[in-house]
């Protein structure tokens, strides 16, 4: 390729400016942030001083405990469930196709904000899901205003807000499995679950990877969900790493500790990620 | 045999269409809610038995949001902010990705791997930076604080990076031979073909534009710059909630968007999902 060498480095060089100033350099400066104290009126360096208070802190470990939970609860089993509706919706026998795809992604449309707002009504003491409950004679649950059903009611509403944002991912995967495959497998006598542990999920393993990744990220980032379904309550019970990101930084205005926090955010996406690398055995 | 084996199938048939249908429901049950309570007065959403029709006070409620919030200013923030982004985070990612997929150039893979592994580092630890450098400059509280941050958004180079690869580079090469420029190669030859990848990508990044939340919150603090988000988040935890506002409010912030889903499916997914996928 022979072509005037200016040219390239004009393209890129929007990116590249704005990528500096409002994304590499934050980052550099909050890990900085991390290693700094604030007192008197000015910065000065503490070393790990905002770590070792983070051992410490009772609350960071709710945090983290929390996003733990809130994880292993939502993530396995929405995307199993993903991945069984892209099962049935792949299957050729179904009609309406089309129109289930759809409606099962049309959560996915819909804002954090919105969809947590419209959940915490939902899930009031006297809202809506539980009158239905006791229509068929349930009794009521406190969904947030108990620390268990507060994590459960979150959980709940993330489940909602992305099956079928991972059923439709799945859904391309499995298009692209050939049908000779399964024809084999049945000739050979494997039923349908047979066939679903045997071809299906080997042949989703880069997409199950993909959509985890995802998921990760996006559960230790979880910031909307708390902050407007339950604001971090009851008792801290739902209080997250983002939330804590948020208080530190915005509501006490401790930037440093807020950054030994995100920083901490950090390592452990690429710790989990590079597990679940690991886990799905995925060589590229 | 055969006998036993058809009813079984019709059971599994049977079975499948009960499983979605439940899905079906649970996925559109909260969007019927949301238009029964935004066209009822607040206590109606929490009645027994309860309300399951839409009612008649859409105006009021949306009288009575437009009081709390300044509803049509916060849809003009949103939108400006929102469509602002779009087009100019369209073209960095255009012109970049095109120079990362077709010019070979010193530093080209270092920058690129850089990109990319940014989008490993959460948002989130961006956040405190961003806010001390906007407070220092005077900046927050303005259109260019909810707009600048994530103009360079790598995930976006990366699916034009993907498009633009595509392209046959035979064409860019007898352009050239016919004396056309670089820029002309661009502008007239390859991004004509690009307008799917082009529409995905504006999906995406509007999308993000639009329910970004955490960096508006924090930005912004007067009610006349909130974005939609913002001002729905700030309708709620006050000790007595209308809840017919919140209600009419979600309603504005959702149903355009779903309108624009509808119409746009296939975009709207590839861009969602990320075209990588198809």
């Amino acid at each position: 390729m022979k072509q005037s060498k200016k040219f390239p480095y004009l393209f890129i060089a929007p990116a590249v400016i704005l990528f500096i100033v409002f994304t590499a350099y934050p980052i550099i400066a909050s890990l900085y942030l991390s290693f700094q104290t604030y007192e008197g009126g000015s910065y000065s360096f503490a070393g790990l001083s905002n770590y070792t208070r983070l051992l410490e802190d009772s609350i960071f470990w709710k945090a983290l405990g929390n996003t733990f939970i809130i994880f292993i609860l939502q993530v396995p089993i929405m995307l199993l469930m993903a991945m069984a509706l892209a099962s049935v919706l792949n299957s050729q026998l179904l009609k309406l196709k089309g129109f289930f795809r759809v409606s099962f992604f049309l959560p996915a449309v819909t804002s954090l904000v919105a969809y947590s707002l419209l959940f915490s009504i939902i899930l009031q003491d006297n809202g809506i899901l539980n009158t239905l409950l006791n229509a068929i004679g349930i009794e009521n649950i406190p969904w947030l205003s108990d620390p268990f059903w507060a994590k459960i009611s979150i959980v709940m509403a993330m489940m909602w807000r992305w099956t079928g944002y991972n059923m439709i991912i799945f859904l391309a995967a499995l298009q692209n499995i050939p049908d000779h495959m399964y024809e084999a497998a049945s000739i050979d006598g494997a039923g349908k679950i047979r066939q679903f542990f045997s071809i299906t999920i080997p042949n989703l393993k880069p997409i199950i990877l993909f959509a985890g990744i995802l998921s990760t990220i996006g559960t230790l980032q979880l910031f909307d969900e708390p902050f407007n379904l339950t604001q971090g309550g009851p008792a801290d019970s739902t209080m997250t790493l983002g939330l804590y990101i948020y208080e530190n930084g915005f509501e006490y205005f401790d930037f440093s500790y807020g950054s030994a926090v995100a920083y901490v955010v950090v390592v452990l996406v690429a710790i989990l990620s590079y597990f679940q690398f690991k886990v799905t055995g995925e060589k590229s | 045999m055969m006998n036993t084996n058809k009813s079984k199938r019709g059971l599994g048939k049977v079975g499948m269409y009960a499983l979605l249908l439940l899905f079906l429901v649970i996925s559109i049950f909260p969007f019927y809610w949301m238009l029964v309570g935004s066209t009822n007065t607040s206590d109606k959403m929490f009645t027994s038995p309860p309300t399951l029709l839409p009612g008649s006070e859409f105006m009021t409620n949306l009288n009575n949001l437009d009081a709390t919030v300044g509803i049509w200013r916060v849809l003009f923030n949103s939108l400006l902010v929102s469509g602002v982004y779009v087009v100019i985070a369209l073209a960095v990612s255009a012109t970049s990705a095109y120079a990362f997929a077709k010019y070979d150039f010193k530093g080209k893979n270092v920058i690129f791997t850089i990109f990319i592994l940014s989008m490993m580092i959460p948002y989130q630890a961006t956040l405190i930076p961003l806010f001390q450098m906007m407070s220092s400059y005077n900046l927050l509280n303005t259109y260019f604080a909810l707009i600048a941050p994530q103009l360079c958004y790598p995930f976006a180079i990366f699916l034009m990076r993907q498009n633009f690869a595509a392209f046959p580079t035979e064409l860019m090469e007898s352009a050239r031979l016919d004396g056309a420029s670089e820029l002309k190669i661009f502008m007239k030859i390859v991004l004509p073909s690009m307008k799917p990848a082009l529409a995905a990508t504006s999906i995406f990044l509007f999308m993000f534009q639009w329910n970004n939340f955490m960096w508006p919150l924090v930005a912004i603090t007067s009610q006349d710059m909130y974005t939609f988000p913002v001002a729905l988040s700030t309708l709620n935890g006050v000790s007595f909630t209308d809840y017919g506002q919140v209600m009419v409010g979600i309603t504005i912030a959702t149903i355009p968007i779903m309108i624009f889903f509808l119409v746009l499916q296939r975009h709207f997914i590839s861009g969602m999902l990320g075209s990588a996928i198809k």
